[in-house]
């Protein structure tokens, strides 16, 4: 599913570069649950910013579902983005004067989903995340546990190939963090692909594969026995 | 086509609808520009029905010839000698210059502007006293207040009977008193008055107070055998006034043997020249208008364009999580580009609404009165056609500068700002 080859980058700081990526070799199969490790400066957040296609790498190849990612123009990023992936951030970043429905059919609107169809899908993707409920809420009027699981069903309405999600419970309470952790195990279990970057050792062990980068190359990268996060719910 | 596009428009609405106070204080600024721009255009168009209501009653396109004192000595003439037009002028002139449409000959007691006493009863006043065709209606239109003007059957029947002015009728009758059928006496003459008229107090070439008697009648009352004052000409629609106030002075001054170059022994007086100077001034007044009204427009567009800019900067964040959900940067940047489209065009259309109130509102305080040259001021069709598109146009343009910078963002950097 995901295929990267010697992946290099390096950033410009005035007169010096920080080289951040420094070869990178990664392999992800479908249906595969990755937790992405490593300290800050580690590179593991310009790695996925890479996979995401928010920023482009120097060198190396990128193989997305067997499409090749390269040189692309902010029109065709856009477009893969949409097709492709399914983001899910730290902070949520919901839109806060949309409704939880509207936040979760916006991906659809980009897609040029009809507006039934999209309200439709988007209650849908809102039930399996146990938030039908709260469809027609704002943000600001759910917790954060809820935002994260609306933020979830937004990045799968458009059923992309990949979910990437950057540290999503970083802003989250342990007990609420293995509720997400719960949600993210059960998506995987329908065989979603899943990449989740995080620096905590028991959100990365309820995943199945744990690769640990450290400046900007990767040190490990293990297979483990998963954690289910049902049992501390 | 993305203007049928209904979710486009709820986005749009959506996010101008979440901050209502500064989307309002947003459009203060177009709303201001247009309720200036058309409150000057309607204010123009205002005066320049306000000439035109002026001089309603007067040929544009005429002009006066009299007789003055020759500057020249010519052919055995000494200068200074006198310039008297005969009656069978006004034939030479009408059959030699096919231009002229209307020509009244004129005939005045004493020189011009002089006053005659008139008497009625013990009662005199001191009026011009004008011998005329009807002809001369045409030129110079009279309000009549109660009788007729001069006709036809007047001149032919040498009738001895006299149109007099309100001011006149002040003089000679008690107010309200009934003045058609009685006499009035001029130079020992009695003539019956017929009609009244009110002074046109816009453009008076004849006074305030005057009496009107039919030409052939002054004639033989006081003696004037084949003399004539003055003549009033109305030219063809389509002809220049000075071209035939030529001609027709080529020709007097053959007739009357005046040096070519003889500037003061005809008098004239280019009605249309009054008109051309007000008709310029109403129109530069109007290009002003529209000239500071588009201005205070782009100061009005480019606030919208200011405040979404500011929020674009407020939205880094939220067009970066839209860009990373799919968006692309024409989505993006349409989005902004109709959203200033919309601000402008839905302020422009209140402003104008209360323009239109605000000059109704003066057309009711002003638009009646005879004094104040001020008619119906409103905005034609096409002006506001040109404002409004002129307005889209601009806001489209200067929309493009927040709608650069919001795709300019790149969305990773959008969503690392917090």
């Amino acid at each position: 599913m995901i295929e990267i080859k010697d992946l290099h980058k390096s950033y410009k700081m005035g007169s010096n570069s920080l080289h951040v990526l420094k070869g990178i070799n990664f392999t992800a199969q479908s249906g595969e649950l990755v937790a992405i490790m490593g300290s800050s400066g580690s590179g593991k957040s310009t790695l996925l910013n890479i996979l995401g296609m928010l920023d482009g790498a120097d060198n190396g190849e990128y193989i997305l579902d067997g499409v090749p990612i390269k040189d692309l123009t902010e029109t065709k990023a856009a477009q893969y983005r949409n097709k492709f992936l399914g983001f899910i951030f730290q902070s949520f970043n919901l839109i806060n004067y949309k409704s939880a429905l509207e936040n979760v059919a916006l991906p659809l609107y980009y897609q040029k989903v009809g507006r039934k169809e999209r309200q439709v899908k988007a209650l849908n993707y809102l039930e399996r995340v146990g938030l039908k409920e709260w469809a027609t809420h704002l943000p600001s009027e759910l917790s954060g546990g809820q935002k994260q699981r609306v933020a979830i069903a937004r990045a799968m309405a458009a059923e992309p190939k990949v979910l990437l999600a950057d540290e999503p419970t970083g802003a989250l309470d342990s007990k609420t963090s293995y509720e997400v952790m719960d949600l993210i195990q059960k998506i995987n279990d329908e065989g979603n692909t899943i990449l989740v970057v995080t620096h905590e050792e028991d959100i990365a062990h309820m995943c199945k594969r744990i690769v640990h980068l450290k400046d900007g190359v990767i040190v490990e990268d293990k297979k483990i026995e998963q954690v289910r996060a049902e049992q501390y719910v | 086509m993305w203007l049928f596009d209904k979710d486009l428009w709820i986005e749009i609405f959506h996010t101008l609808g979440k901050n209502m106070f500064r989307t309002f204080l947003t459009m203060l600024g177009v709303i201001f520009a247009m309720i200036i721009l058309i409150l000057l255009l309607g204010s123009a168009n205002g005066m320049s029905n306000g000439f035109n209501k002026v001089f309603a009653g007067t040929a544009s396109n005429s002009l006066f010839i009299w007789g003055q004192s020759t500057s020249e000595p010519y052919k055995g003439f000494e200068r200074g000698r006198r310039i008297r037009y005969k009656i069978e002028d006004a034939d030479i002139l009408r059959k030699q210059i096919p231009e002229i449409e209307v020509l009244a000959p004129r005939i005045e007691l004493g020189s011009h502007r002089d006053v005659v006493t008139v008497y009625r009863d013990g009662r005199k006043s001191g009026s011009s006293v004008y011998g005329d065709y009807p002809e001369i209606d045409n030129i110079t239109k009279k309000k009549l207040v109660e009788g007729r003007f001069l006709n036809k059957t007047d001149i032919e029947n040498s009738k001895k009977i006299c149109v007099i002015g309100e001011e006149t009728y002040k003089l000679l009758f008690d107010k309200g008193e009934n003045a058609i059928g009685q006499d009035i006496r001029i130079n020992g003459v009695f003539f019956t008055v017929v009609g009244i008229y009110k002074p046109n107090n816009n453009i008076n070439i004849d006074g305030e107070n005057a009496v009107f008697i039919p030409f052939t009648t002054f004639q033989k009352a006081f003696n004037t055998g084949d003399r004539m004052g003055w003549m009033a000409i109305a030219v063809e629609p389509n002809t220049k006034v000075p071209v035939v106030e030529n001609q027709i002075k080529t020709i007097l001054k053959t007739k009357y043997d005046i040096h070519p170059d003889d500037e003061r022994a005809i008098g004239s007086f280019d009605m249309s020249e009054i008109f051309n100077n007000i008709t310029g001034f109403t129109d530069v007044l109007k290009g002003f208008s529209f000239f500071v009204g588009i201005f205070t427009l782009l100061a009005g567009v480019i606030a919208i364009s200011n405040i979404l800019l500011i929020t674009v900067k407020e939205r880094t964040k939220e067009i970066g999580v839209r860009r990373a959900l799919g968006a692309t940067p024409r989505t993006v940047k349409r989005q902004i580009v109709v959203e200033a489209i919309v601000l402008t065009a839905f302020a422009g259309l209140i402003g104008f609404a209360i323009s239109v109130g605000i000059l109704g509102l003066l057309n009711s305080m002003f638009g009646s009165g005879d004094d104040f040259p001020f008619v119906n001021p409103m905005v034609s069709i096409p002006q506001f056609l040109i404002s409004f598109l002129l307005m889209v146009g601009l806001s489209v343009l200067i929309g493009l500068i927040p709608a650069n910078k919001a795709v300019k963002v790149r969305p990773i950097e959008a969503l690392r700002e917090e």
